[in-house]
C-alpha cells in the first residue's frame, strides 16, 4: 500500500477498498523499517496523523464531501510552520520551537483532507544541496545509503522515494526540490513564483523561495500542486490571477512543441551518463514530433554567482530575527547584545553562518553597488534573456543536476563544488519561472538521473504536458531496494 | 572681530497613523492596554510570517504628502533597514530608502511678522518598533537590571517627515513643529499627541558663521516631549555648539539626549561610527504604484489647509495677524469660530475672541474644555448690546469654560450684567445730582473734570453695574 500512487490510493479510499487508517499504518510501517537508515524525518506525528486518518475515515462513513487529498499520507519539509508541531528548519536555533500557526500550504493540505505524517529533514534553513547541513544529522539516499539524497529538501525526496509517504512538499530556492528529486528518482516541481503562498514557510531568500511538491508520478505532482496553489491574501507576492489549469492537456504529448536544449547547461562538469541520458530523452522527444533546437542563454553562465549574492543578502536579513529574544535557543550573556551574539554563534551551523556573512558583506555600504546592486542587474538581464528564448521555444530542457547522487562528505569541505550541484536549477528561481524534474533512468551505479523541463512564467500547462510525455517515454518504474513492501 | 553664528536646523517627525489596523498585519492599533495583547505572527516577527501593506495607511501618507505640497511618486518601494535591537522583532524595520512615497514639498511657517517657506525633503512610510520597558535603576538601557518588551506598538504605521535644513532658530523650529502637528491633526490621520508619543520630533542642529554656505557638523537631538522642550533643547544645543566653536573646539557628530530637568542635552552612547543599515528592497512586498487619478481623488478629499484658510479669513475682514493665528489654531477652536460666524457673529469680533481670549483661556486652564459657537455668539451679542463690559466678558468666558454654563447664566451668577436700562439709570443720576449741588455748580462753571467724579458716584451707587458710556451720556444731557 505504501507503494501506491496518490491517484490509486485516492480511488481505493473513495471506494472504501482501503481506509485512511490502514494506509497510514502501512506508510508508518515503511517508515519504521527505513528510517534508521535514511533519517528522512525530523518529526513523525503519530498521534496527529492517526487523528487525521480517523477523521477522514469518519467523513467517508458519513458521506461528507471529500477533499482532493482525502486520507492521503503526506509530509512537509521542516521549514513549513505547523501549528503546535515542532518546526526546526534543521537548525539548533529553533530546536523545540512550536509555531502558533499553520503555514497556508499546510492549512490547505489539512483542508483537502490530507494526513500529515510528519516533518522532513533538510539542510539548515534550506541552505545546502545534500541535507548534510541539518543540525540533526544527514538524510541518506534510499538508492544507496552511502550517498546523499540531494538537498535542501532531501528528507522529503527520500521519504517519497521509499514510500514513507505518498507525496511530500519542500521549498525550492535554487533547486532544493528538483535536485533532490533527481537524486532520489522522484518527480519534483517548483511552480511559478507566487502560485503557492509562502506564508508560514520560514524564509531563506524571499524573492527566490517557492513551495512545491514531490511525488512518484507527474499526475500526483499535479494533484498536490492543485491542492495548495492559488492566491493567499496573507502573502503580498502571491499571484492574484487564476492558477493554470494543467490537467486537461497532461496527455497530449509533445508533437509540435518547440523544445529548446540549453547550450550552457552541459559540457564540462557533467557526468557522461547524465549527459547521455539527457540526449537520449531529447531524441525520444524529437521522435514524438517535438521540434528540438539548441538555444543559448549566456547569462546562465553567471547565474550561480548572481544567486550567491542575492540569496545570502536576503537570508542575512531573514535570519536576523533568530536572536534569542522571543523564541528558540537563548544563550545567556551579560548584555542583550552579547546574548544575541552568543545565541547566533551557537545556534547557526557553518554554512548558514557563511551565507549570513556573505550577504551582510554584499549589502554593506561601499560594496552594495559592486555586489548586490550588480547581481540584481544581471538577474534582470537573465529574465529578459529567458523571455526572448521563450519566444523561440515552448519549453527548455536540461539535466536537473550535473551528477547523480554523490557520497556523503564528498563536498562538505568544498562549498563551491557543492554549489555547482544547483547550476541547472538556479536560473528558474532567479527568473521566477516553473520547472520540474522527472526521473528518466538509472546510471551504471544504480543511481537515478533527473531530467528538467522549464517553461515561461505561468507556463505550467506546457511544462506538465512535456513532463508527462517525458515520464511516459522514460517508463521509469525502478524502486530502491529499501522500498520493499513489508 | 566676533563671529555671528547662524543656526541651521532640520526636523524629523515621526507620526503614528491612527488607522484601525497595523501597517502590515490585521492587529488593532491601540494605545496602552495590556502588554502583548495586540500581536500576531507578523508583528512579532515569528518565523514564516509575511507583511501585507495596509492600503488605508498608504492613502493617508499621500494625504499628508499632498497637504505638504509634495510630489507623490508614481512608483515607490519598501526597503529593509537592518539593525539589531531587542524591541525590533525582525531585527530589520520595513521602511523606505531611495524611493519614498512623497518628495519635495514645503510648509510656510510664520514667526512674528516673517513668513518663511520650509522645504520638506520627503515623507515615507515605515513600521513602528515595540517598546522596551527597562526595569530598575532609572529606566535607562545601560543601567537596567532587566527589560520587558511590549509589542503592541510593533508594526503601527509610522510616517516619517523630513524637513530640509531650512529652519534658522529654535523659535522657528517650534513654530514649524506646531504647524505640522496641527496639519496632521486636521487631516484626521493621527492623534498627533506629543505627550502620548503619537507624534515625535527629532532635531538636527548645526551652526555656521553668518554668510557662509558650508554646513557645520550636525548633531541630532532626541527625547523632546513637548513643543516647549523642543524649543529649549534646540536653543540649548545652539548655545553649546557656539560655545565650543568660540572656545576653539570642534563639534562632534553625535546623537544627544535632551534632559528636561537639567535643561541641557547630553551625549548618548556615541552612535556607532557610521551606522550601516544595509538597505535593500523588501522582497516580501511589491512596489507601490500610485496612479494619477487615485492621487487626484485623494487631493480632492483634502480639507481646507491653513494657507487657504488664512486668505479666506482675511477676505471676511479678519485682521491679518489674527487670521494667521486663527488659521493655525487647533481644530476645536476653529470650529467654534465658524459656528459663531454662521450664527451671525461679526467675523472680526469672533476671530478676536477665539484667537485671543479663548485660546489663552483654554491654554491657561489646561483642560480640554471648549466653548461652542452658539455660546460664543451669545457672549459676543451681550458685549455688542452693552450688557457686558469687555473686561466682564473675559471673566464670563473663563467661567463658561470652567462650568460649561451659558454666558447669560454666568454673567447673572457673577452679577456682571451692566445696567443699560435708561430709565433705571436716569433715576440713579437724579439721585446723585440732587445730593451733589456744589459739584454741579462747579461743572457748569466750566470745571470739566467734575464729570468723571459724578460718573464715579453713579457707578458706585449702582454697584458698578451701570454701563459707563450710558451714564456719561445721561449726565451730559442733564447738565446741559
Ligand atoms: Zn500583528
Amino acid at each position: 500500500m505504501a507503494d501506491l500512487t496518490i491517484e490509486a490510493a485516492g480511488s481505493a479510499l473513495a471506494k472504501g477498498e482501503l481506509s485512511a487508517t490502514e494506509l497510514l499504518e502501512s506508510v508508518l510501517t515503511r517508515a519504521s523499517l527505513t528510517e534508521a537508515d535514511l533519517h528522512s524525518f525530523l518529526t513523525i506525528d503519530h498521534e496527529g496523523a492517526m487523528a487525521a486518518a480517523t477523521g477522514s475515515d469518519e467523513r467517508l462513513r458519513r458521506g461528507e464531501p471529500r477533499g482532493l487529498l482525502e486520507g492521503i499520507p503526506l509530509a512537509v519539509k521542516d521549514n513549513f510552520c505547523t501549528r503546535h508541531l515542532e518546526t526546526t528548519c534543521g537548525s539548533q536555533i529553533l530546536a523545540g520551537y512550536l509555531p502558533p500557526y499553520d503555514a497556508t500550504a499546510v492549512a490547505r493540505l489539512r483542508d483537502a483532507g490530507a494526513v500529515l505524517v510528519g516533518k522532513t529533514n533538510c539542510d539548515e534553513f534550506a541552505m545546502g544541496s545534500s541535507t548534510e547541513n541539518s543540525a540533526f544529522g544527514p538524510t541518506r539516499n534510499p538508492w544507496n545509503p552511502e550517498r546523499v539524497p540531494g538537498g535542501s529538501s532531501g528528507g522529503s525526496a527520500a521519504a517519497v522515494a521509499v514510500g514513507s509517504v505518498l507525496g511530500a512538499f519542500g521549498s525550492d530556492t535554487g533547486g532544493s526540490i528538483r535536485q533532490p528529486a533527481a537524486l532520489c528518482g522522484v518527480v519534483g516541481f517548483k511552480p511559478t513564483y507566487g502560485l503557492i503562498s509562502r506564508y508560514g514557510l520560514v524564509a531563506f531568500a524571499s524573492s527566490l523561495d517557492q513551495i512545491g511538491p514531490f511525488a512518484r508520478t507527474v499526475a500526483d505532482a499535479v494533484t498536490l500542486f492543485e491542492a495548495v496553489a492559488g492566491y493567499d491574501p496573507l502573502d503580498a507576492t502571491s499571484y492574484q490571477g487564476l492558477v493554470p489549469n494543467v490537467r486537461p492537456t497532461l496527455g497530449e504529448g509533445v508533437s509540435g512543441l518547440r523544445v529548446g536544449i540549453v547550450r550552457e547547461l552541459g559540457g564540462e562538469g557533467y557526468d557522461a551518463e547524465v549527459a547521455a541520458a539527457t540526449s537520449a530523452m531529447v531524441d525520444k522527444l524529437a521522435d514524438e514530433g517535438a521540434k528540438v533546437s539548441e538555444v543559448s542563454l549566456p547569462s546562465f553562465e553567471v547565474a550561480l554567482s548572481v544567486y550567491y549574492l542575492i540569496a545570502p543578502a536576503e537570508c542575512s536579513a531573514n535570519l536576523a530575527r533568530f536572536d534569542g529574544v522571543r523564541y528558540g535557543l537563548r544563550v545567556p550573556g551579560e548584555t542583550v547584545e552579547e546574548m544575541m551574539a552568543r545565541t547566533r554563534a551557537e545556534g547557526f551551523g557553518p554554512e548558514v553562518t557563511r551565507r549570513i556573512l556573505l550577504g551582510t558583506y554584499a549589502l554593506s555600504a561601499g560594496y552594495y553597488d559592486a555586489f548586490y546592486g550588480k547581481a540584481q542587474k544581471v538577474r534582470s538581464l537573465l529574465i529578459a534573456e529567458m523571455a526572448t528564448v521563450f519566444e523561440q521555444a515552448d519549453v527548455l530542457v536540461s539535466p536537473t543536476s550535473p551528477t547523480t547522487a554523490f557520497e556523503l562528505g564528498a563536498k562538505t569541505q568544498d562549498p563551491l563544488a557543492m554549489y555547482l550541484s544547483d547550476v541547472c536549477t538556479i536560473p528558474a528561481n532567479l527568473a521566477g519561472t516553473p520547472a520540474i524534474s522527472v526521473p528518466i533512468g538509472l546510471d551504471s551505479g544504480g543511481l537515478p538521473i533527473g531530467f528538467q523541463v522549464m517553461a515561461p512564467a505561468l507556463g505550467e500547462k506546457v511544462m506538465f504536458q512535456t513532463a508527462a510525455a517525458v515520464e511516459a517515454l522514460a517508463d521509469f518504474d525502478a524502486r530502491p531496494a529499501m522500498a520493499v513492501s513489508p | 572681530m566676533t563671529t555671528v553664528w547662524e543656526p541651521v536646523i532640520g526636523i524629523e517627525v515621526h507620526v503614528e497613523l491612527s488607522t484601525q489596523s497595523k501597517m502590515f498585519c490585521g492587529c488593532e492599533v491601540t494605545f496602552g492596554g495590556e502588554a502583548n495583547t495586540k500581536v500576531c505572527p507578523t508583528c512579532l516577527g515569528l518565523p514564516g510570517a509575511l507583511p501585507v501593506a495596509n492600503s488605508v495607511a498608504m492613502d493617508w501618507i499621500v494625504r499628508i504628502g499632498l497637504a505638504l505640497q509634495c510630489q507623490v511618486s508614481e512608483r515607490s518601494v519598501f526597503h529593509r533597514k537592518n539593525y539589531f535591537y531587542a524591541d525590533l522583532p525582525k531585527n530589520y524595520q520595513v521602511s523606505q530608502f531611495d524611493l519614498p512615497v512623497c518628495r519635495n514639498g514645503w510648509l510656510d511657517v510664520t514667526v512674528g511678522d516673517e513668513t518663511r517657506r520650509i522645504g520638506i525633503e520627503r515623507a515615507h512610510m515605515e513600521e513602528d518598533t515595540g517598546k522596551s520597558l527597562h526595569q530598575g535603576n532609572g529606566g535607562r538601557i545601560h543601567t537596567a537590571t532587566s527589560t520587558l518588551l511590549d509589542f503592541n506598538r510593533s508594526g503601527v504605521p509610522l510616517v516619517e517627515i523630513v524637513s530640509r535644513p531650512d529652519l534658522r532658530s529654535a523659535t522657528e523650529a517650534r513654530a514649524y513643529a506646531q504647524d505640522l502637528r496641527n496639519l496632521v491633526a486636521e487631516l484626521g490621520v493621527s492623534d498627533a499627541r506629543m505627550e502620548a508619543g503619537s507624534i515625535r520630533f527629532d532635531a538636527n542642529v548645526s551652526v555656521r558663521p553668518v554668510g557662509t554656505e558650508a554646513l557645520g557638523t550636525k548633531v541630532e537631538i532626541k527625547n523632546m516631549n513637548s513643543f516647549r522642550s523642543l524649543e529649549r533643547a534646540i536653543a540649548s544645543e545652539i548655545d553649546r555648539q557656539v560655545a565650543l566653536l568660540e572656545g576653539g573646539q570642534k563639534v562632534r557628530q553625535e546623537t544627544r539626549h535632551w534632559d528636561e530637568g537639567a535643561g541641557a542635552t547630553h551625549s548618548m552612547r556615541s552612535k556607532e561610527e557610521s551606522s550601516d543599515y544595509r538597505y535593500f528592497a523588501e522582497p516580501d512586498l511589491l512596489p507601490l504604484v500610485f496612479a494619477a487619478d487615485q492621487v487626484e481623488a485623494l487631493r480632492a478629499g483634502l480639507p481646507e489647509l491653513p494657507a487657504e484658510r488664512r486668505s479666506r479669513l482675511e477676505g471676511l475682514g479678519v485682521a491679518p495677524h489674527t487670521a494667521r493665528a486663527l488659521a493655525q489654531a487647533e481644530p476645536e477652536l476653529r470650529r467654534t469660530f465658524e459656528e459663531a460666524v454662521a450664527l451671525g457673529a461679526p467675523p472680526a469680533a469672533a476671530a478676536n475672541w477665539v484667537a485671543g481670549e479663548l485660546t489663552a483661556a483654554t491654554r491657561r486652564l489646561e483642560t480640554p474644555a471648549m466653548v461652542d459657537g452658539r455660546s460664543l455668539f451669545r457672549l459676543i451679542e451681550m458685549t455688542e448690546d452693552g450688557r457686558l463690559s469687555s473686561s466682564a466678558a473675559k471673566e464670563v468666558l473663563v467661567e463658561m469654560l470652567r462650568s460649561g454654563d451659558e454666558a447669560e447664566a454666568v454673567a447673572t451668577r457673577l452679577d456682571l450684567i451692566q445696567i443699560s436700562d435708561t430709565s433705571a439709570l436716569e433715576a440713579a443720576v437724579s439721585e446723585v445730582l440732587d445730593s451733589q449741588l456744589e459739584a454741579v455748580e462747579r461743572y457748569r462753571s466750566g470745571e470739566q473734570k467734575v464729570l468723571g467724579f459724578l460718573v464715579g458716584l453713579v457707578m458706585k451707587s449702582t454697584g458698578g453695574k451701570a454701563d459707563p458710556k450710558l451714564v456719561n451720556q445721561i449726565l451730559r444731557q442733564r447738565l446741559g
